[in-house]
């Protein structure tokens, strides 16, 4: 059963193959056997899973399967950076390691009413800060394929838990690539939506103008299910798209002939590995052999991305972490002289290394005398970012490229130095910058290490993206490949 | 630019973190790299370019002024380190 799609899975529930239960019970007993050598659970919920998976199963004989979109009796898990209430969510910090959420976010509330399963929380860079899954307080995440390599971050632990065949469908988050980097790492398909299309409300904030919530499945198709029951407006986030949710599976089969691609010639530079960018070279010769038309464009301020992502991101992290004072909820440090102890104390022993290095970027940027050398300066640049997309879009349907500059890296390689680990985002976070939709596919091997296609569309285009990676995974196996040992 | 110690003290402060003495100086040189890559903006003139604090360029939604949340004072502060009387403890401000 482990090996197969969530829409293979829906049929099967819906043919009585095997029950929700069945289903919940055969990937938790694979997760008991399988998830300690990759380390990428935090919490494993067992009696809730059982519970919900026979709650999904009475949906199922009341025959309610047709009208629940895909979803109902699915076994999932969630990113430890969604509030599940009743649960722990850590964030992948010791702040927030005795945090049992008060209340559901608006994703695993509607995942919920659509009937997933949820099997746990998984591991992740602390508070989704790291490419790489090893600033979690939780310990590193290894990636199936390659047990001394990193599965890539922040949702590092959803990509290898999805990767190793221990859930059906998974959530991310990506705010500059963190859906779509393990993804590629992993050998996974993941989809970060337009910026808004998915609820933020109960997703713990890192920086609120790029954080968004998409599907980590095996598929272009289950991503398609999955997002019809994750997207939508919410009033509890005031930043959510007040737009009209299509159905992204209705168009998966049509035809791409005629699809206009554009590949950024910045993107295909000296940085990129020979051999990570010969596959995607081979997967662009797939779409032409569909009918797809491609076309070199530029985007000729992709280079400025990761430096003015690296004062956006952390210029809103310091605000939205100054929530973490010690007082409310999360950790607070031992016998506290004064307030100011307590603060400096409690934020000082409960955050992480990258957290505080973040946080600390983010408060100098903000600092009176740097505003405008800075963050005033980051956010134009970001606008000549999003005008570089926006003349590609009146050109092309489609941009395509490498996810990432090489394949998964060796726990410890970057740890060292941030910088050279914040270039492991350089193709991934423009995208987070302009707002836009991308997805990453599998798209070949590395010498057994998996490399990821990225496809970017235009705003509010998920469906067009889906549309098109679904076709490429009709031609193509690389999707369907199980690591070793994980069978 | 590169960040000195007192800069990083200061940077600290306001920030509210406490920092070990001993990583001091691995703060000073990371942060002072991760200046230097954000300084390669300096090389684009901006002059002009209005600058973009959001991707979708909408403006705040409001709402009406009525009360949508119940009392859930209890469970919110089950997750609180220290509590008494429905307040929340912090050490003593006003000597």
């Amino acid at each position: 059963m482990h090996n197969k799609t969530i829409a293979e899975l829906s049929a099967g529930l819906s043919d009585k193959q095997f029950s929700s239960e069945e289903l919940a019970r055969s990937f938790l007993d694979r997760i008991r056997r399988l998830s300690d050598q990759l380390n990428s659970f935090i919490t494993i919920t067992e009696n809730e899973a059982i519970e919900a998976a026979r709650a999904a199963d009475v949906r199922i004989a009341n025959k309610e399967l047709d009208k629940a979109a895909g979803m109902l009796g699915i076994p999932i898990t969630h990113k430890d950076i969604f509030c599940t209430k009743g649960v722990k969510t850590s964030c992948g910090s010791k702040m927030l390691d005795n945090f049992i959420s008060p209340y559901d976010a608006t994703v695993v509330t509607k995942m919920k009413s659509a009937g997933a399963v949820m099997l746990g929380k998984t591991n992740m860079d602390e508070f989704a800060m790291g490419s790489s899954n090893e600033t979690s307080y939780y310990g590193p995440v290894r990636n199936p394929w390659h047990l001394e390599s990193v599965p890539g971050g922040s949702s590092g632990g959803s990509a290898a838990t999805i990767a190793a065949r221990l859930t059906a469908g998974a959530t991310g988050t990506d705010t500059g690539g963190s859906i779509r980097q393990p993804a590629a790492l992993c050998g996974t398909t993941g989809m970060k939506p337009t910026y808004g299309r998915v609820s933020r409300y109960g997703m713990i904030a890192f920086a609120s103008s790029l954080d968004q919530a998409g599907p980590m499945t095996r598929t272009a198709e289950d991503a398609a299910i999955m997002l019809n029951s994750m997207a939508g407006f919410d009033e509890r986030d005031s930043t959510s798209a007040d737009k009209p949710v299509p159905d992204y599976c209705a168009s998966l089969n049509k035809s791409i002939k005629g699809l206009k691609i554009g590949l950024p010639k910045e993107y295909f530079d000296e940085g990129l590995d020979k051999e990570v960018g010969g596959c995607v070279s081979a997967a662009i010769n797939e779409y032409e052999k569909l009918g797809a038309t491609v076309k070199e464009i530029s985007l000729p301020n992709s280079h400025l991305s990761v430096p003015a992502y690296y004062v956006v991101a952390p210029a809103e992290c310091s605000s939205n972490l100054s929530r973490f004072d010690g007082v409310r909820y999360g950790y607070r440090c031992d016998d506290p002289k004064d307030l100011e102890d307590l603060y400096r104390r409690s934020r000082g022993e409960g955050f992480g290394a990258e957290v505080k290095r973040r946080i600390m970027i983010g408060t100098y940027a903000l600092s009176a005398g740097y505003y405008d050398a800075y963050y005033l300066k980051a956010q134009q640049v970001r606008r000549l970012i999003s005008n570089d997309f926006k003349q590609a879009f009146e050109q092309v349907d489609v941009i395509m490229g490498p996810t990432a500059p090489t394949t998964a890296f060796r726990i410890g390689e970057k740890t060292d130095d941030p910088v050279t680990m914040y270039l492991s985002d350089i193709y991934t976070i423009a995208v987070n910058l302009a707002g836009l939709p991308g997805m990453s596919v599998p798209a070949g091997f590395v010498n057994d290490l998996p490399v990821g296609l990225q496809v970017i569309g235009n705003y509010f285009d998920e469906s067009r993206l889906l549309n098109v990676t679904h076709q490429y995974q009709q031609v193509t196996d690389w999707h369907t490949r199980m690591p070793a040992g994980f069978e | 630019m590169s960040l000195t110690r007192s800069d990083i003290d200061k940077i600290a402060h306001l920030a509210r973190l406490a920092i070990c003495e001993n990583d001091i100086p691995e703060y000073t040189r990371n942060l002072s790299n991760i200046i230097h890559l954000v300084e390669q903006m300096n090389a684009v003139d901006t002059t002009g370019v209005e600058p973009l604090a959001h991707p979708l360029d909408v403006s705040q939604r409001l709402r009406e002024d009525v009360i949508t949340e119940s009392d859930q004072h209890e469970l919110f502060q089950s997750n609180a380190p220290l509590v008494k009387d429905d307040l929340y403890l912090v050490p003593k401000v006003i000597e």
